[in-house]
Parts: structure tokens; C-alpha cells; sequence
């Protein structure tokens, strides 16, 4: 009886269960919901359900629930194309500086604009006052579809238009609507659209940045590993009010400070390994601690730059442009690659790929070479820019940076770096005559300068800091690497590398080793006393 | 003369656990000061490390054991025979002659011998203790008021006592077959039994 009223009481039990089980979970058959990252769908408002027939159409749209958006933006050097260093004073951005890729914007804003974050920028003194220039899609379309051909003054195409004028090639136009319905966050390839490009092309300024890094692999990019922590530009340049941090205009070199933490107030560069990492990042060999007060990360982390099959451009000689094939048009030289080595109107380049850095101590001083600065042939290579530092200043660290070497136009007699009239489809362009005095005097009249008539070339070079593809942590360079004569910081000057024959003081090295030979050839020669005096006994 | 049992258990120990780690961070060293390639840098300067830590370990135990048997007298220097044994290397040992020094458990290092390895414990050891716990401290010096002390200095100091060690390493070794016999100190240092002592105690300690 006993027995029975048991199982009744376990069965009963079980029945409870089973029955309450499921009353227990009842979302279990549904799929969850899946939380949206936005909270508004930009298909759904009426101000973008409309065609447009220019940028500044789509921005006062914009504008109409972002405010204050272009105010923000009017106050960025993406902007205003202009940076004031606060340490040099010197005036930079791409206004001012002339550098030793397509040397300067003065004259050829038509083609450069493509990359200005505005509308009708067709000069130096385009209106940086106009809120409905500011080009909100360029940095926040998430189609891939919109773009700003060179030519057209930072201006999309809406209408398919022939361009150049008469040459039969179309450039189609872009659906603005479908662009700025679909509007989002920055990712990699809005950044990239410019950043990748620098130069010319793919990959051609900066060597760690170029379309490789749209969706890398681990092994390119631990960060932004597509398959991994996929992170975007901004999750390290970590944008408030559009002012996005990271210059290399005026790099952070050093940053003494530890990890930022969520709440706690801190200004300083949050775009540094640091500022993630901390100072002392290594979990497992702490010796490595002990380097990080002299060396910058990158400069173990990135073993090597443009890693990602893309070349970057090592050098650009200007001097040998101006060759025309049999056909009398520029001569194009390529190599089993595929990639331009020479152009008639550009003249000779070469392309790296899996480069090895230079290394130098920086402090994150950048010192640039401007127009009006005098120059001479004796001093060659004149620096575009040139990082500053040294083993004892205190601030320095030890960089990877990618050297980038020029030989370009320069006034002989005034000893300035030319500004050069390259794009445009006037007769003083060099892109279209390849003539450099039409081409020098037009961008030295754009930029307001004295031209002497009298040109030559000069060779220059400048720095890139190498920051970006960071390479996963067993790609790093080993201790071998530098602790070595003849390793990567060979020429880094003014620090003792254990390793490194040059430190050694040669003189206790050669005494040392004179006294250790000696010692054993006196031994062996007693010995051989012992053995020889011995067997006469005998 | 008689076999007598000279060198304790924990004395051969440590003596023949020091040669192998002075031989290794010998070796391991002068590939990371960068004098040739063998390990590979990172390999030699991790057994370097470890082999460092373990000789400081050693020493910590025969530092003890030195105090607390009295041996440490061993050490004492003293000039009385040592024109006599400087004679004898130079002269005597190629005509055969024995030894000048008759050795005794309590005495059992000849006055050359006493000054060299007190030389090693209170020269070159220290230099090499002091310079290398430098080298591997190098950026926590700056929290003990030593901030200003140059790595290469630090690493000048380590190898002119790398290059004394390896000096005194070349003449321990060889001296080591100037026994009666080319054999008979490496025997007594391994087995502890040392068939060339002297009988009679010279006096009860060390002088």
C-alpha cells in the first residue's frame, strides 16, 4: 500500500513537471527577436524618399535632423584641409604641405577633392563656411556604390557623363536616394576609399594601409581580422562630434599613460596601442615589459608592411617623366605584376611589398619642409617631412616607419619645392602637355608664389609612421631580430642592444679573448712540458 | 701520505653543479653579449636567466653550509709556502718533484689556490652577481635611485667578469691535472677521497 502511494506521488510529480515544463519556457519555440543596432531605418523617412540631383540636395536633407553635423564637421582637418602643429606652429594639411607623391593640391583641387569630405571644392578657397558642402555620404555609405571621380571638384555624378570631354569613356551615375536611404556607420572601406588610396592607387602612399584591409585575414591585421574581432577604423580613432583622433601630422610617438577605462575622463590619443594595452601588455614573458619604455609596439608587432598582396610605392622619380611611346602618347611601362613602373606622365617608381621598416627614434615631433622653405641640392635628400627624436630626449621611441624617396621639380633659383600643375584638361596641366615649365609656372601662380623660370629636380625623401597591420602575436618579431648584429635596429643609434656587435667596446672584447687564447696556449704548452719531461724520465 | 675522504657530499654537489652552470652561462653568455650564434639569442638568454637563478640558489646553500662547518677558513689566504708553489708549477712539476704543500683536511687548498678562489668568491663572483641582477633589473634600477646607470656600463661590468671567469676556468681545469697523478684531483673531486693527504693534521684549523 505504501509502495503504491509512492509511485502515485512520484508519478503525479512527473506529471506536474512535464506539464510545467514547457508552460516554464514558452519562448523556446519562437525565434528571438533580433535586437536592431539603429534605431532609425533611414529607408523609412520621407526627407530621403525623394531623387536628388546633387550632394548638397542629399546634405540639406541630412542636415534637417543632424543640426548641428556640418558645424561639426566644419571644425576637422578632413575638412578644412588644413592643421596647425601645436608644437612646430608650422601650417600643414593638405593646403600647405607639398609632398613627393603628386606634390601638391594648389592647382589640381578639381582631381584631388575626390577625396575631401565636401561638395564644389574647386580651389584653395573653396567655401568653408557652407554647411550643405559637407559630404555626409562619402564617410557613412554603406553600398559601396558611391563615389567621387577625380575631376569633378569632390562632386558625385548623377547624370552618366562623358569625361574626360571627347574621350567616349562614361562614368555612370550614382542613385543618390538608394545612397542615402541606406546611410550608416563608418566602416573600413569608407574610410578606405580614401585612406587605401592615397597617392594615386591602391596602396601607394602609406604601405600599411590599402585594400587588403577591406576584409583581412588574422595573419594581416589582428584587429581587424574580418573573420575575428573585425574592428572598424573608429573602433581605435574613436570619433566624438566627427573629430576624429589620430594625425600623423602630429603622431603621439610616446604615451606613458595606462589602458583607458569606460567612465573615467582621459584625453589622451585613444587611437595608441596603450590605450587598449596598458604598459605592460606582455602576460607571459614579462622581460618583454622591460621594452616597452624604448620601443614602440609596432615596431615588433609589425613585422613587415604592405603584407596584404598590395604593393605600396617605395619611390617616385619625377625627373625621368615625359617619355612618349611611337605613337607620340605618354609611354606606360609595366611590370610582370601588372603595375606601372614607369608613366610618361609621372616618371619611374618602385613598388615594395612585405617591406621591412626603417626604424628611428621618435618623439613625435614631425618637421615638414613648406614652400617657402629654401632648399639645396647639397643638403638632398630634402625632407618632406622628417620625424625628430633621439636616444636621450626623454619622449623618443623606437618606430617603424616607412621611408619614402622622391626626385621632383624645385625652383633652381629661389630654392624652393615647385608646385606643380598636374591634373586638368588645360593646356598647362602636366598630365595633358608634359610640359613642366607651362606646368610649374600654373602651379606656382595657383599657390601665389614666385617662379625664377629656371627648374631642376631635386631628390627628397619622407616618414610614414607604420602603425597599422599589426600581425598576430606569434608573427611578431622574436628577440633574434634585433639582438643581433646586423638586425633590424643595426642603425638605431645611441641605446646598448645586447647582441649588437657595434656596442661592444672593442678593445676588452679583443683583450678578453687575447687573454682566454693565451691562457690556453700556456696551459697546453705545460702540459706538453709535463708529458715531454716525463717520458725523459722514463 | 693516505687516502683520506676530502671532499664532503654537499661540497662535490655544489662544486660540480656550479661548473655546469658556470660553463652553460659561459656559453649562453657570450651569445647574447653577441659573439657567435648557437641557441639562438632568446633561447641563450633564457638559459642564461635560469641558469643564473639557479647558482644564486646554490650559493645561498653553500654560503650556509660554508658558515655553519667552518669550511669558509679554507679561504683564508696565506702567504707561507706560496713562493714554494709558484716554484714548483714554474720549475719543480718538470723534474717530478712532489708537490711543496702537503695538504691536510683542514687544509686542503695550497696558498695559490686559496687566493684564487677567494679572488673568484670576492671579486669576480660579486662583479658578475652585482652587474648581472643589474642587467636583468635594468628598468626597475630607476625605483631604487640607480635610474641614470647606462645598460652598456651595466653590461661592460658583466663581461670583463665574464672574461675573468673564463680566465680562471681555463687554469682551474688545467691545474686540475697537476695533481700526482693527471687524474688524481678529478677523482677526489668526484668520489670525495683523496689518496695525497697528509697523515698528521698540521693543527687543528685552518691557518
Amino acid at each position: 500500500m505504501k509502495m503504491i502511494k509512492q509511485a502515485m506521488i512520484v508519478f503525479a510529480t512527473l506529471a506536474f513537471m512535464s506539464a510545467a515544463y514547457p508552460a516554464n519556457a514558452p519562448d523556446s519555440a519562437q525565434a528571438p527577436q533580433k535586437l536592431l543596432k539603429s534605431t532609425a531605418d533611414h529607408s523609412k523617412f520621407k526627407e530621403l524618399q525623394k531623387e536628388f540631383t546633387s550632394g548638397p540636395e542629399v546634405t540639406k536633407a541630412c542636415l534637417s535632423c543632424h543640426t548641428e553635423a556640418a558645424k561639426q564637421v566644419h571644425l576637422t582637418q578632413h575638412w578644412k584641409w588644413e592643421f596647425r602643429n601645436p608644437d612646430s606652429q608650422q601650417l600643414l594639411g593638405k593646403k600647405h604641405v607639398v609632398n613627393n607623391f603628386c606634390t601638391s593640391v594648389t592647382s589640381n583641387y578639381k582631381a584631388c577633392a575626390s577625396c575631401h569630405i565636401g561638395y564644389n571644392t574647386d580651389g584653395p578657397n573653396f567655401d568653408m563656411t557652407s554647411e550643405s558642402n559637407v559630404d555626409c555620404l562619402v564617410c557613412h555609405d554603406q553600398t559601396g556604390k558611391y563615389k567621387k571621380p577625380s575631376g569633378f571638384a569632390g562632386n558625385p555624378v548623377t547624370k552618366d557623363t562623358e569625361f574626360p570631354p571627347g574621350s567616349g569613356k562614361i562614368i555612370r551615375a550614382v542613385n543618390l536616394s538608394d545612397v542615402a536611404q541606406k546611410v550608416g556607420q563608418t566602416k573600413r572601406t569608407t574610410c578606405g576609399a580614401c585612406h587605401f588610396y592615397g597617392g594615386g592607387g591602391d596602396g601607394v602612399k602609406h604601405g600599411d594601409l590599402d585594400s587588403s584591409l577591406e576584409a583581412p585575414d588574422k595573419a594581416l591585421d589582428v584587429h581587424m581580422d574580418a573573420k575575428g574581432l573585425n574592428f572598424s577604423c573608429s573602433t581605435c580613432h574613436k570619433t566624438d562630434g566627427h573629430q576624429v583622433p589620430g594625425s600623423r601630422y602630429a603622431p603621439t610617438a610616446q604615451d606613458k599613460d595606462g589602458a583607458h577605462i569606460r567612465g573615467k575622463v582621459d584625453h589622451s590619443n585613444p587611437a595608441t596601442c596603450q590605450s587598449c594595452h596598458g604598459q605592460v601588455p606582455h602576460k607571459k614573458e614579462a622581460k618583454l615589459n622591460d621594452h616597452t619604455d624604448k620601443v614602440a609596439c609596432q615596431t615588433c608587432h609589425i613585422p613587415s608592411f604592405a603584407r596584404g598582396d598590395v604593393p605600396t610605392k617605395m619611390s617616385w622619380d619625377w625627373s625621368t617623366a615625359g617619355k612618349r611611346d611611337e605613337k607620340g602618347k605618354p609611354l606606360v611601362v609595366k611590370n610582370e605584376d601588372g603595375h606601372d613602373i614607369y608613366l610618361g606622365i609621372k616618371g619611374d617608381f618602385v613598388y615594395g611589398e612585405n617591406v621591412k621598416p626603417e626604424y628611428i627614434w621618435f618623439n613625435g615631433k614631425n618637421k615638414y619642409t613648406l614652400s617657402d622653405d629654401k632648399i639645396e641640392k647639397a643638403n638632398q635628400p630634402i625632407w618632406i617631412n622628417k620625424f625628430e627624436g633621439s636616444a636621450d630626449d626623454g619622449k623618443s621611441m623606437i618606430w617603424p616607419i616607412k621611408l619614402f624617396r622622391g626626385k621632383q621639380p624645385f625652383d633652381a633659383e629661389n630654392k624652393t619645392l615647385a608646385i606643380n600643375h598636374l591634373a586638368g584638361q588645360d593646356d598647362d596641366a602636366y598630365w595633358k602637355n608634359m610640359n613642366w615649365d607651362k606646368a610649374i609656372a600654373a602651379g606656382m601662380a595657383a599657390a601665389g608664389k614666385p617662379f625664377s623660370g629656371k627648374y631642376d629636380f631635386i631628390e627628397t625623401a619622407a616618414m610614414w609612421p607604420i602603425t597599422h597591420m599589426v600581425a598576430p602575436k606569434d608573427k611578431a618579431l622574436g628577440c633574434n631580430d634585433c639582438h643581433a648584429s646586423n638586425g633590424r635596429l643595426e642603425k638605431v643609434d645611441g641605446i646598448y642592444i645586447p647582441g649588437r656587435g657595434r656596442d661592444h667596446i672593442g678593445l676588452l672584447d679583443t683583450a678578453g679573448w687575447a687573454l682566454a687564447g693565451l691562457s690556453l696556449l700556456g696551459v697546453i704548452g705545460h702540459g706538453i712540458g709535463r708529458i715531454m719531461s716525463a717520458k725523459r724520465k722514463h | 701520505m693516505a687516502r683520506v675522504y676530502i671532499f664532503k657530499g654537499f661540497e662535490r654537489f655544489w662544486h660540480w653543479t656550479q661548473a655546469l652552470l658556470i660553463i652553460t652561462m659561459l656559453v649562453t653568455g657570450f651569445e647574447v653579449h653577441g659573439t657567435y650564434q648557437l641557441l639562438g639569442w632568446s633561447k641563450a638568454a633564457d638559459l642564461h636567466t635560469t641558469s643564473a637563478w639557479g647558482l644564486m640558489a646554490l650559493w645561498v646553500f653553500a654560503i650556509f653550509w660554508h658558515f655553519t662547518t667552518g669550511e669558509w677558513r679554507q679561504y683564508i689566504p696565506t702567504t707561507h709556502k706560496m713562493i714554494d708553489v709558484a716554484l714548483f708549477y714554474a720549475f719543480g712539476i718538470f723534474k717530478g718533484e712532489h708537490h711543496p704543500y702537503l695538504k691536510t683536511k683542514n687544509r686542503k687548498h695550497n696558498p695559490l689556490q686559496r687566493v684564487a678562489y677567494l679572488g673568484v668568491k670576492l671579486f669576480i663572483n660579486p662583479l658578475l652577481w652585482c652587474s648581472g641582477l643589474f642587467y636583468l633589473f635594468y628598468n626597475q634600477l630607476g625605483t631604487v635611485g640607480l635610474g641614470g646607470m647606462p645598460l652598456g656600463l651595466i653590461a661592460l661590468a658583466h663581461t670583463v667578469g665574464a672574461f675573468l671567469m673564463l680566465l680562471f676556468l681555463i687554469a682551474h681545469v688545467y691545474l686540475g691535472t697537476a695533481g700526482h697523478t693527471p687524474t688524481a684531483h678529478f677523482k677526489a673531486m668526484i668520489t670525495g677521497w683523496d689518496d695525497d693527504v697528509n697523515e698528521e693534521p698540521q693543527g687543528a684549523k685552518a691557518q
